[in-house]
């Protein structure tokens, strides 16, 4: 590894979950001197702001300007809140859960910072149920941290208060949606509401709020230990930093591992993950986790961040990458997928509930070899109406653009199930004409 | 079926983490299902909707909303297999075929002897050490199907 490393470099100690070895590689520090030599709110949020650092969750938006949405809160005394989500369950997603299990000190200082620079009452970490040790280890950490004075009433001996309280969500994708996962948070069922009003004037409770990812408020210590120019020596201009990339699927090292951002997917595929599995050919890959859509091999040179996959039809969502060799089915994939969001759609906006049943239903015959010619058309039809922005929230979105990109990325592959009468039929061709298995 | 005084405590502070009590729902029903018989009954919606002060319907159109609570009685053990993406691409299909076979269950049913539910599930986040599978809370990754027989085979 040629670049530098901040993210997962203190994770190497066995006891890189715990205040003593936190504190053994400067845990704290820079929390300690914020609040002691008098940085102001103000100082923090535009320090955030000059970084750069934008929201590794999915969207890609500036976090220092999130931030700066929070009312002034001269004006406005309501209380404040951020919910951190940690509800990880983007498909091809694996590494706030790794944070949250090797370095869970570190998401607790952001959050500290973070309640500075928004002058928050309180945080709550809203966790998904299935996380049950990375739960446990920062539930642990918060215990520590306020035993040694770091969280609750005035810390550090300060005027500066701030709860962190964990919050277990019960396994439903669309809480990891911002204002889902408040009502969810609320004790109700997570339907996301419709914006605006946007968190920031009415969040939790009705309270101005924001909500950040789990390894957006972990980037925070470093930017305020190091700076602003530090940051911005890593991965490009418009997208500085690195991340935590997860790649998984058919390639020969799946992993989690730490990249400037700009990085070109093909370098993080044959140096990192080493190529394709089993020596096979690249068939189609996800950039961004499950909901970015499939592109063809000739997209692997596009860099990884948010302008350039924006540029290639894409999105850099969760900087998740899922690779397909030579001789998987796309079509399967998708089903797979669109399965998965009927499944998790809320249900709230019908041309959601029933959109992504009926375009799982349409790969399901695909698949197992009743699809018709105009099914193809049907396919994009229907994502057309249920995307972009004709639903409260982006999970119709989420169904419709991996649609949208079989269709158009795919579609000799569509046809052919449709000719070959499904998986077997076009398994059975394959094998006369002597390719593949 | 009463609430057990324990738990009551928990909740109360629980309670505390919110301005509004409605927010210690969610928890407080996990916490249900791990010490009352790893479901939640019309008798438990009951005494958690007393509780909380809600009709018991508010609490049931919560609980159900979310994959993780069991409102039907499960097995001892939970067998959770992820069929989602990354773990599909790499083989999920034959865990939960040789799952089916070694507990006579489809996804979604309890073994004939009652000791182990099957479920699939969405992406558990264990996408780079797929196909994975979840039992009881903890994780097991990287799997082949051989590896479904021991976990299952240990289980008491």
């Amino acid at each position: 590894m040629s670049h530098e490393t901040y993210l997962l470099s203190r994770m190497d100690r066995e006891d890189s979950h715990t205040l003593k070895g936190y504190q053994a590689q400067g845990g704290y520090k820079v929390f300690e001197k914020v609040l002691k030599e008098g940085m102001t709110p103000l100082d923090v949020t535009e320090e955030v702001k000059a970084s750069g650092l934008r929201g590794r969750g999915g969207a890609g938006f500036p976090t220092g300007l999130k931030w700066s949405f929070m009312p002034d809160p001269e004006k406005d005394t309501r209380t404040r809140y951020m919910a951190v989500n940690a509800d990880e369950s983007e498909p091809g997603t694996c590494k706030d859960r790794v944070i949250m299990r090797e370095d869970p000190h570190g998401l607790v200082e952001g959050c500290l910072l973070a309640a500075h620079a928004m002058r928050l009452d309180a945080v709550y970490i809203y966790v998904r149920g299935e996380y049950r040790l990375p739960y446990d280890r920062v539930f642990a950490a918060i215990a520590e941290a306020r035993k040694a004075g770091l969280v609750g009433q005035n810390i550090l001996g300060s005027d500066f208060s701030c709860e962190i309280h964990m919050h277990k969500g019960a396994g439903a994708y669309i809480c990891g949606e911002e204002t889902g996962l408040m009502e969810s948070l609320e004790g109700k069922r997570g339907h996301p509401r419709p914006k605006p009003p946007f968190p920031a004037g009415f969040g939790l409770w009705g309270q101005p709020t924001t909500v950040n990812n789990v390894e957006t408020i972990f980037n925070v210590p470093f930017i305020l230990e190091r700076g602003a120019e530090w940051f911005r020596g890593m991965g490009n201009e418009k997208s500085p930093g690195n991340f935590l990339c997860g790649i998984s699927g058919h390639v020969e090292k799946p992993g989690v591992y730490e990249l400037p951002l700009g990085m070109p997917a093909r370098q993080v595929l044959e140096e990192y993950a080493g190529g394709v599995w089993k020596g096979r050919q690249l068939k189609a890959w996800i950039p961004g986790g499950s909901s970015t859509g499939f592109l063809k091999p000739d997209a692997i040179d596009t860099p990884m961040d948010h302008d350039s996959l924006k540029a290639a039809g894409s999105m850099f969502g969760t900087g998740a990458m899922i690779m397909l060799d030579d001789q998987a089915s796309v079509v399967k994939s998708a089903l797979v997928l669109m399965n998965f969001y009927d499944h998790e759609s809320c249900g709230q906006c019908s041309q959601c509930r029933e959109g992504t049943q009926w375009l799982s239903q349409i790969f399901q015959r695909l698949y197992d070899g009743g699809g018709r010619t105009e099914d193809i058309q049907l396919l994009t039809d229907l994502a057309n109406g249920m995307a972009p922005g004709k639903t409260i929230c982006a999970l119709s979105d989420a169904a419709a653009i991996p649609t949208h990109s079989v269709v158009r990325n795919f579609k000799e592959e569509l046809e052919l199930y449709v000719q070959h009468g499904g998986h077997q039929g076009v398994l059975a061709a394959r094998k006369l004409e002597g390719v593949g298995a | 079926m009463a609430l057990t005084q324990e738990l009551i405590s928990e909740f109360d502070e629980l309670k505390t983490h919110y301005p509004e009590s409605q927010a210690a729902l969610i928890p407080a029903l996990h916490r249900c299902q791990e010490d009352l018989g790893g479901w939640l009954s019309p008798d438990i919606i009951e005494a958690v909707a007393a509780y909380f002060g809600m009709e018991p319907v508010e609490v049931f159109s919560v609980a159900s909303f979310y994959p993780m609570f069991f409102l039907k009685p499960v097995g001892k053990h939970i067998v959770s297999i992820c069929r989602n993406i990354s773990c599909d691409l790499r083989g999920s299909d034959e865990l939960v075929a040789r799952a089916c076979e070694l507990t006579g269950a489809k996804p979604g049913q309890n073994s004939a002897d009652g000791k182990i539910y099957l479920e699939t599930v969405e992406c558990q986040g264990g996408c780079a050490n797929a196909p994975m599978m979840v039992v009881d809370g903890t994780y097991h990754e990287d799997l082949v199907a051989d590896d479904v027989n021991k976990i299952l085979g240990g289980l008491a």
